[in-house]
Parts: structure tokens; sequence; C-alpha cells
């Protein structure tokens, strides 16, 4: 049994030490430097790597390592045993998944609505969430099985309207791709997608609010460098990392879902 | 065969251990007692069958384009059949997403081709017809490669007793030479179909994703992954029997997968 998870928890830290290769320096340039991996969901990219930087600038001996994926890919990754030190979820389903490796409790930074992307020039005629569901639009939405998807059925049933979309793809990211390179003549994303995205414009929605996604974010047991994890979560949770937030188009972190 | 040193049979057994432990570490995560009712889901049987039927019209457009186009490379000599060979087998290498990529840019609805399709009435974007594009393309190298080997084998002799009988080329072909080349047509038939069963991140890219249109077995393990793992295990396993199964028929002691 011992070996067997050795062997396991080998594969996972090579597998994490793999993805993250590409990002950070070499953790060992100076001897004081103290590193922390940030696993965080694919959606906070563009404002946790100025985060970090930003962090970094102020705390010379500290390396940020950022690992960007699926909030139920990191999830995963990090019940298999990767070494991360904070984990930032787009959902708080996919935080109590990894309840176990948890140091202390996690706390709600940040929310996003949906929104409605098309191509640039909205070549359809797009209007709002109504004429999504007219026939022969090609739209594309995230699949019921992931958190975008979950979102996008709450709002249909919120405003009564029933999709055909013509694709269910597993991630915001997708959805983005059909929508900005004109297959798809609609999406539905996060309102902060349509910033990080080329050809794209956002067309918002009256009900849009029907669904929020709530962000919580967690120091972890399974990292190396718990004092310095906690203090990279305050400084998100502080004035400086809600402003940067605030500028993404995040929504606060109380905020809740109209009925 | 000569004894083997014994080194060779410890570095052999740890390779083979190395291509078998995944397919352990994919059965030790099945829940056994649930996997008849994981497979008999509808979303599992739908997504089995579309693949079954989108390999096959795939591997009879591998069979109809892929048998005359090995006959001519098979003709050419010298640099020309180099590089032909070279462009027409790259797709077996290609990173699929690179595949995905270039279909879209070539029958996409902004794609070389695109527009021309949907003006005669021929969609091609997120239709079944994609799926089966997706998997042809990445399937087509085998069956060339099949018969340009299974010609270059060939000394001729036949043909040309048959030709100084009278008998026209196309009389020739249908005769003497396709019957010679028989058993790889069928060897390059059962790998484009085995290929065409696995393709994903071509389908994906180019085809979308959608429940009996474009979702095949592969897509919808990938989605099952995010919310039920234990019916993408159950699924997987089942690739994984008709994998071993396929290559098995195709690759039986004593005959060449590839000539």
């Amino acid at each position: 049994m011992k070996v067997r998870a050795a062997v396991a928890t080998g594969a996972a830290t090579a597998v994490g030490a793999l993805m993250l290769g590409g990002c950070g320096g070499s953790p060992e340039n100076t001897a004081s430097t103290v590193t922390i991996d940030v696993y965080a969901a694919a959606s906070l990219s563009a404002v946790f790597t100025s985060l970090a930087e930003r962090y970094e600038a102020a705390n010379p001996d500290v390396d940020v390592r950022l690992t960007f994926a699926g909030s139920a890919d990191l999830a995963a990754q990090i019940n298999e045993g990767a070494p991360a030190d904070v984990f930032a979820s787009a959902n708080e389903a996919q935080m109590d998944a990894v309840a176990e490796h948890l140091d202390g409790v996690p706390t709600l930074f940040a929310s996003n609505t949906l929104t409605i992307a098309v191509p640039t020039g909205n070549p359809a005629g797009v209007t709002g969430f109504v004429s999504l569901a007219a026939p022969g639009l090609a739209l594309v939405i995230c699949a019921p099985e992931v958190p975008c998807g979950a979102a996008t059925v709450t709002v249909e049933k919120t405003l009564g309207v029933t999709l055909s979309p013509v694709s269910e793809l597993t991630s915001v990211t997708d959805v983005l791709g059909a929508v900005s390179s004109g297959e798809a003549d609609a999406g539905l994303v996060y309102v902060t997608d349509i910033g990080r995205a080329q050809g794209v414009e956002g067309i918002p929605f009256v009900g849009a609010d029907a669904a929020v996604s709530r962000y919580p974010i967690a120091a972890l047991q399974t990292g190396s460098a718990t004092d310095v994890a906690a203090a990279f979560v305050a400084f998100v949770l502080g004035p400086e990392g809600q402003a940067a937030l605030k500028l993404a188009g995040f929504g606060p972190p109380d905020a809740v879902a109209s009925e | 065969m000569t004894r083997l040193p014994r080194w060779l049979i410890a570095v052999a057994i740890v390779a083979a251990a190395f291509a078998v432990l995944p397919l352990v570490g994919l059965a030790s995560r099945a829940d056994w007692a649930e996997l008849p009712s994981q497979l008999a889901s509808p979303s599992a049987r739908t997504a089995l069958w579309l693949s079954l039927r989108t390999a096959t019209a795939s591997t009879v457009v591998c069979l109809v384009l892929g048998i005359p186009l090995g006959f001519a490379v098979a003709s050419l000599r010298g640099a020309a059949r180099a590089v032909l060979r070279a462009v027409l087998l790259a797709p077996l290498v290609l990173p699929p997403v690179v595949s995905g990529l270039g279909l879209l840019y070539a029958f996409g609805r902004r794609g070389l081709l695109g527009e021309t399709l949907d003006a005669a009435g021929i969609p091609i974007a997120f239709t079944t017809t994609a799926v089966v594009l997706a998997q042809a393309f990445v399937a087509m190298p085998f069956m060339v490669v099949s018969v340009e080997a299974a010609l270059a084998a060939r000394d001729g002799r036949l043909e040309a007793i048959a030709a100084t009988l009278g008998a026209s080329r196309s009389r020739i072909l249908a005769a003497v030479t396709l019957p010679g080349i028989g058993v790889a047509v069928a060897m390059g038939a059962v790998l484009a179909f085995a290929r065409s069963l696995g393709e994903f991140g071509a389908t994906l890219t180019f085809a979308g994703s959608l429940e009996g249109v474009t979702r095949t077995a592969p897509l919808e393990i990938y989605l099952a992954r995010e919310s039920d793992p234990q019916a993408a295990v159950a699924l997987g396993l089942v690739l994984v029997v008709l994998a071993i199964g396929i290559v098995a028929i195709a690759a039986r002691p004593g005959r060449k997968v590839v000539p």
C-alpha cells in the first residue's frame, strides 16, 4: 500500500512540475526565496497574473507560481496530491470537493455573471436572451455539467426560454473560441471573459443576475508555505486585490442571485 | 530465438508495466457493480452509437478516397513521392487540435470552402458530417500507407501478363492488383476505423459537442469526467476493450501492422 501511494504522489508531482514548468523561474534562484503555487480558475488568468506580479514586487522574497485550468480539473489535481498552496475556484462546489485539504475556511472574493458573446459586428443581429432561441441561430453554450453551463440552465429556467444550442462545450474558453472564429453566431460566457477575448463583443441581457457564480479562495494544507499562502489570500481579499478584480469586471463577493 | 540478456528482460518488464499500468489504473477506479447501469445510460449509449456510426462512415470515406490516393503515391518516383508522402501522412503525427483548426479554416463557416458549401446548402459546421470529416482526415494516412506499401512490394509481373492478354487498365486493377493487396486494404480499414473511434481533439475543435449529433464517446468521456468520473471510466473501459480487440485483429502474430 505504502509503495503504491508513493508512486501515485510521485506521478502527480511530476505532472504538476510539467504543468508549472512554463510559468515560473527556477525556484532555487535565491536561497531565501519562498515559492507558493497558486491554482486558480481559468477565468481568473488575466487578473491573477497581474496580482501575482504586484505581490512579488511588494514581497521580493516570494515567488508566486500560477496554474490556470477549469476549477474541476484543479480540484481533481489537488485531490490527487498536487502541491498547491492556494486554490481560487470559480464555484463553491469545487472548493467543497477539496474540503479535506483546506487550511482554514474558504472566503468568497469575487462573483461573476453571464453575458452574451457575439463575433465582432454581431452578424446575426442578436439583441437579448430571447433572440438566442431564434431558429437557425448557431448558439454555443457550456454543457450543464460544468459551472458556466449550470448557470446557463438557471437563467433559462428563470427567464422561461428554452435554448437549442448547436454545441455544448466543457469550458468558457471553448465557447469563446467558437464565437471568435465566427463558427458560432453567439455564445454564453462570463462577463469577465469578453475583455480577454479578441474578435468578440459582449451583449448584456436582462435577467443575467438570476445566476451568480461566486468565487471562493483558501490556503491549502497540501502546500509547503502555509504562512505565505495565507498572506497571498489576504492580499486578494484586501483593497488592492478587490480593486483589481472590480476593474476586470468581477462582481462583489457577496452578490446573490435575484429571483 | 537466442536467449536474451537478463538486463534486457528487466527493462522490458518495466516497459510493459509502463504500458499496462494506466489500463490497470483505469480498471481500478471502475465501479464494477454500477458498470452495466452506467453504460446503459442514454447519454453513454447515444455517444457509443454515434461513435460506431461515424467511425464506419469515416472508414468508407478512407476506402473510397484512400485507395486511389495510395495508388497515385505509389506510382510516383523520387523527390515528388517523398514530399507528397510526407505531407499526406502528416495528420498521423499532427496534434489533433491543429488538425481541427485546419479543418475549421477549410470547411468552417468562415473557412476557404465554408461559404461555398453553405451557399450550396451543405452546412458542415456543428453537424455529424463534420465529425466524419475530422475522423477521415486523421485516419486516411493509415489507408494510404497500407496501400502504398503493399503496391511497392509487388513486382508488376501479373499485371504485365494481364496486359499482354489484352486486359484494360481498369480490368487489370479490379481483377489482378486489388485482390493482390486485399489484406493490406483490410488492415488499413481496420486501423482507420480504430483511429476514427478514438478521435477527440480534431472533433472537439472542428465539430463541437452536442448529444446525438457530434458528441462521440471520447467527447462524452471528457464531459462526464467533470461531473461523473465513474461514468467516464465505464465508457473509457469500453473503448479500451474495443481498441485492444481491433488491434488484436489487425496485428496477429507474423503479420505486419504497417507493412
